[in-house]
Formats: C-alpha cells, structure tokens, sequence
C-alpha cells in the first residue's frame, strides 16, 4: 500500500473508532444529574470521561494522518451527518437505565476484544492508545455487566424493563462486527496488522455477552433485523439532533477559541 | 458489655468544650450538644444538597460545550460535585441522620441548598463565571471549614477543597480565553460576570448584623470567619482578577478605600436574596423539580439491586460454605 | 434536549419499610508499603457494587491501589474509656444508630 494510500486508510479508520467514542460520550452526558442514584452520575460521567478521552486522541490522530490540517474540533465539530463514521448502536437514545446499561454492554464488550488486539497493532499510535483505553473499557464492561446482571435478575418490573431494552438495543449490536473489507479504503490495514477485522471479534464477544445475559436470568434475543449504514454515513434520524446540538455554539463562532 | 458510670451532664458538657477550646476535633460517638448535631446535620446536608442540585445548571451545557477539551473539562467537573455531593452525605450520615431522609427533606422543601443555583446558565459563558465567582465563594467558604470542629466534615472538607481549586482554576481561564475572543465572545463573557457577580457576593449570606445563628456556630468551632468577613475577602480577591480578565464588575460602587485597606462596594438588593431563597427565584422549582424525577424515576432501579442484593444473600445461605468476608477475600487481593 | 425517561415529578411518595442501601466504609491503601485507612463511607446494594462506587469515590481509579470495603454494621467500635466524655448503652457501633434521633415531621430545617 502506497504512504498516501495508507495514511487516508489509517485517517479513516481512526475516524470510527474516534466517532464511536464521541457519539457514545455524548449521550452519556445526558445523564448528569438525571441517574437513578448519585453513584451512577459518577460512574457514568467517568465512563463518559474516558470515552471523550479515547475520541480526542483518536480523532487528533485521524487528523493528523489525513494531513488536511483538521484538528480534533474540525473533525467533531464541522463534520455533518454524512460523514461521521460511528455504528448506529452508540446514537440510540438513552431511553431508560436498562436501555442504557444493555447498550454500555453491548458495546463495552465490543471495545475490549477489540482494544486488545489493537494493543499490538502494528501503528505504534494506535497502538499506544489501544492499550490505554482497554483499561478503561474493561471497566466500563464491568460496571454494564454488574447493573445488567442486577437488573435482570432483580424485581419483576427491572426483568421486564431489560427484555423491552434488549429487544430495542440488540439488532443493533450486529453492525459493530460487519467485515471492515466493505469499506475498499480500509482493506488493506488488517493485512498490515495496523486493524483488526470486526469479524474475529464477534464469537469472544459473544461468549462474553452471553455469559452474561444468563447469569442475568435473560435470553439471548434473535433478530432477522440487521440496522447499519452508520459506518458508511447512514445514520438513524435521531442522529442529526444529536449532531444540531452538540454542534451549533462551535459552528456560531467560526475561527473563534475556546 | 462493660459497665460504665454514666458521666454527669456537666461533665460531657465540660469535655465537649474543651475539646473546642483546645482547637480539637469532635468525633461521631463523642457527646455533643443536641443543638451543636442538628446544626451540624443540616449544615452539612444542605452543602451536599447544593453540590448535586449544582450538577443541574453546569450540566445544562455538556451536550452543547465548544471544544473536546471544555466538553471533557466540564465532564470532570460535573463528576466531581457529584462525588462532593456524595463526601458530604457520608459525613452527615455519621451524626446518626440517613441519606436517604436527608434527601426527603431536600424534595419535600424543609433542607435547602445553596441558594446560588437559583439562577439559571443561559449562555456557554456562564459556566465560566461559575467557575471563576461561584467556585471561587465556595472554596472561600469551605478552607476555614477544613478547620471545622467536626472530624468528618473538616476530613470531607479537605478532599473537596483540593479538587475545587482546579475547577476554579479552569473556570477563571475559560473566561479569559472568552473575553480575550472575538468581540462575540467578549461580549458573552461580560454578560455572564454581569448575571453572576451579585448572586455570588450574596452566597455568604446575609450581613453579620441579620444573622442570629453565627455567634453560636463559631462558639462552636463550625464556623470560623463571619458572612461579612469573608464577604470582603472575596470581593478584595474578584477585583484585580477582573481586571485580568478585562472584564467589568456591575457595580459602580466598587472602590479602592486607603483608610479600610479594602474595597468599598456597592448595596446589595437584600430583597432579591430573600425572595429567591423563599423559592421564587428564576430556577427554583425546575430544580427541584428534576432532582425529584430522577430520584422518584430511579426508585425501580435502586429497588432492582437490593432485591438482587437479597437473592444472593439467600443463595449464599443455602449454597456450600464458598461465602467469603468481603474484607477477607479484599485482604487475599491486596497481599496478592 | 432528549432527557432520558423519569418518574412524575412533584411528589414524593411516602417511605414505609423503604429500603435503602446499607452504608459500607471504605479503607483504601494509596501504595504499597503504606496500610489500609479509612476514607470515608459510601452506598450500595451488595459488596460488589460497593466496591466498584469506593473505586470511583475515592481513588478515581488509580492503580495500585488497594480498596476494602466494609458494611458498617459489620465493624465493632472500642468501648469509650472512662476519661472520655462518652457513654454509649446501646451499642458498640462506629456511628450513632439513626433510630436514636427521631425527627418530628413539623421540625422545620430539621
């Protein structure tokens, strides 16, 4: 692969995994001040913490490799729906704490196979940020797993919410493992040992993931529903209120420093 | 149980003053004055009350903050006054109150909180203003606090004090970064400092002459400087950080006296305080009203863990003698 | 802004035999070589979740650092000696026993 050609593929796929981060931290901050009890604005605004960490230092790389002169900001801030790389399963609403917490799982369980593996990538900077986050997700899939466990194996009514919760959220997952051979761009970077491919993460996850849902006394829920497109820029109508309000007070001062 | 004498009321009085005099910390179980616990317990649960409810207005702008860095930066600052929040309630708790109850009475009206976040963050620019005026009351406050009579509360003070510098810190720079901006910004900035400056001198409450319970507090060692006093020493502090910061303070009054050694300043609207303590001001209900849904909305969830919490203990009981001593197995783990 | 669901706001409902989360106390050694002290106290259904909210409380999740958690009903406190101005009938526990302390509802500022 040509430098160009490589620097474009590694730009694109720090992208996604920064928009990932961004997106989930996002609605995670909608929670302050609203979490059905005080720990929980604590821990959820730590996970939140980590996760806008993990989208700055990939987004700053991302930039960096694209060699446009887009800083962190340009690229969460002045990118419109279209081109925001993040799966569809991080922009879903809050809704409640089951929903929260399945989507935490779901997702944090995701990003421990795959920081893991990029721990030895073959881009030191990936690399290097890789190994960092996987401390900090294999908390966050923690934290998810204790409440999902105690939710689903709590009251009657925390059962029910989490059946409602895994029905909404769990189409959903199935983006997070499509082959990254669907994107031509990117292709080339398993093969560098710079990406891993999504795929080889699906059966660790989903022995973790189900370990899980049994010992919370709920059931692996099949769905013929595959939701995706966020990778390639499709993304769900909910996204662009997120975008409109994360981004208008940047985008009303352009040139200006915060 | 051993049997001891129980000492003469006189006797616990006399300790407990001593103890005071001597500059010494009051511990949970020492004997103290029905009134020197109940002051003290809504004291510091009306300090817990106001650093969550104070998560409310500085939240209002996580989803909408200009950078990474102000989004991450706040993130923090949102996640420590919970933890603040959650210090202050432990130390409560020691004198024999439950959270729980405290934070009925919060809901129900009958605790308040600091009065401050009344007021509502209507531009970016405020956070910063509550940053720089309303951190910076705060921690005035709260270092002669970290000198309390009380243990816990001068323990949990100490741990505070430490991380609201660095939000005060923050605050003061996100400011100046605003008003050294474009002209937009500058104007933003101004605008929030002219919204916040007299809220935040008011934070130390009404002036010594109207305030009955301070002579009793500082007897007993839990306050240590009056309202006026540190009124003064914030105000004396503000002025040349304004003039850092290029912004104006809105108030005409505001004057280098040689004679006092201090800034003379303008009146403050005593009417205004009042009212908004009382519950009228612009954020009261809505305040209110959010921490009641989340903490109503949330009852599901809190139930769900402790009836987990109560099956284990059952399957625990009936399983195979596998159960381990939370601190024994911690013990395994730290020698490990 | 998109809130996440909640309960009716307004009234609180009554608590009869709520219940709430026990208190645990918290011990942490910030390094090796220093030993266990007690840091404060904190909520939580069961000692797992205590565990993780000590994390988040009071260490922020620094490595190295070594947590004990507590139920605070489980710890039994030193009697006072008779020098202390101190007497306590009803227990040896760490803190004053809340059902000592009844507030009457019409107490305002409790």
């Amino acid at each position: 692969m040509s430098e160009p050609l490589l620097d474009t593929a590694v730009a694109r796929y720090c992208l996604a995994l920064g928009d990932d981060a961004l997106v989930l931290s996002h609605r995670l901050c909608e929670w302050a001040a609203n979490s059905p009890v005080i720990e929980e604005d604590v821990a959820l605004m730590n996970i939140a913490l980590d996760l806008i960490g993990q989208a700055r230092s990939f987004l700053s790389y991302a930039g960096e490799r694209e060699g446009a002169g887009r800083t962190e900001d340009d690229l969460a801030y002045l990118r419109s729906e279209r081109d925001f790389c993040n799966v569809q399963l991080v922009e879903m609403a809050n809704g409640d704490f089951a929903t929260t917490m399945t989507r935490q799982l779901l997702f944090s369980a995701y990003q421990y196979e795959l920081y893991e593996r990029l721990s030895s990538s073959a881009d030191t900077q990936i690399a290097a940020i890789s190994a960092k986050a996987f401390k900090e997700v294999t908390y966050h899939r923690d934290h998810a797993a204790t409440w999902v466990v105690r939710l689903g194996d709590g009251t009657e009514e925390s059962h029910r919410r989490m059946v409602v919760a895994l029905n909404a959220v769990w189409p959903y997952a199935g983006e997070l493992f499509d082959p990254l051979g669907s994107d031509p761009s990117l292709g080339g970077l398993v093969e560098q040992h710079v990406a891993c491919d999504p795929v080889s993460l699906h059966e660790p996850w989903s022995a973790y993931v189900t370990s899980v849902l049994a010992q919370a006394t709920l059931e692996v829920t099949t769905t013929t529903w595959t939701p995706a497109g966020g990778r390639g820029g499709l993304h769900t109508e909910g996204f662009g209120y997120l975008l409109a309000e994360m981004q208008h007070l940047h985008r009303s001062f352009p040139e200006a420093t915060w | 149980m051993t049997t001891i004498a129980e000492p003469s009321a006189d006797r616990v009085q006399a300790e407990f003053d001593a103890i005071i005099e001597a500059d010494q910390r009051i511990e949970p179980r020492d004997w103290m004055p029905e009134a020197y616990r109940s002051t003290l317990v809504r004291q510091i649960a009306q300090h817990a009350h106001s650093e969550i409810i104070g998560m409310q207005p500085e939240g209002n702008w996580l989803t909408r903050a200009p950078s990474l860095k102000r989004k991450a930066i706040l993130i923090a600052k949102v996640q420590d006054e919970a933890g603040h929040g959650l210090y202050l309630y432990g130390a409560a708790e020691t004198l024999g109150v439950s959270r729980d109850d405290l934070l009925d009475l919060l809901h129900a009206g009958r605790q308040r909180y600091s009065s401050i976040f009344n007021y509502p963050t209507l531009t970016w620019a405020d956070v910063g203003a509550i940053g720089w005026l309303v951190d910076g009351a705060a921690i005035m406050n709260q270092i002669p606090l970290t000198r309390c009579s009380y243990g816990p509360y001068a323990r949990a003070m100490v741990r505070i004090c430490k991380e609201e510098s660095f939000h005060q810190r923050q605050g003061f720079e996100s400011l100046l970064t605003l008003s050294r901006g474009t002209a937009a910004q500058h104007a933003m900035a101004q605008d929030a400092v002219n919204r916040w400056w007299w809220p935040s001198v008011m934070m130390f409450g009404p002036p010594d002459s109207d305030s009955p319970h301070s002579g009793q507090s500082m007897a007993w060692g839990i306050k240590r400087f009056s309202n006026d006093e540190l009124r003064q020493r914030f105000v004396d502090i503000c002025v040349p950080q304004a003039e850092v910061l290029g912004l104006a303070l809105p108030d005409a009054d505001l004057a280098w006296n040689d004679e006092r050694g201090h800034y003379d300043f303008g009146e403050i609207d005593w009417s205004e305080f009042k009212r908004v303590l009382s519950g009228d001001g612009p954020c009261n209900r809505q305040r209110l009203a959010n921490r009641v849904a989340a903490h109503v909305g949330g009852q599901w969830v809190r139930d769900a863990a402790m009836a987990y919490a109560a099956k284990q203990a059952g399957r625990a009981a009936t399983a195979a003698p596998e159960v381990v001593v939370d601190a024994e197995e911690a013990r395994h783990d730290a020698d490990a | 802004m998109p809130t996440p669901e909640r309960g009716g706001a307004g009234v609180v409902p009554p608590s009869p035999a709520r219940q709430q989360w026990p208190l645990w106390e918290v011990f942490v050694r910030p390094r090796r070589g220093l030993s266990h002290t007690h840091t404060g106290s904190l909520h939580a259904p069961d000692a797992e979740l205590a565990l993780r909210n000590a994390r988040d409380l009071y260490t922020r999740r620094q490595e190295g650092v070594s947590i004990w958690v507590v139920r605070s009903s489980d710890i039994t406190a030193s009697a006072p000696d008779e020098k202390d101005a101190f007497f306590d009938p009803a227990g040896d526990k760490v803190y004053r026993h809340p059902t000592f302390y009844e507030i009457p509802d019409e107490v305002e500022h409790l």
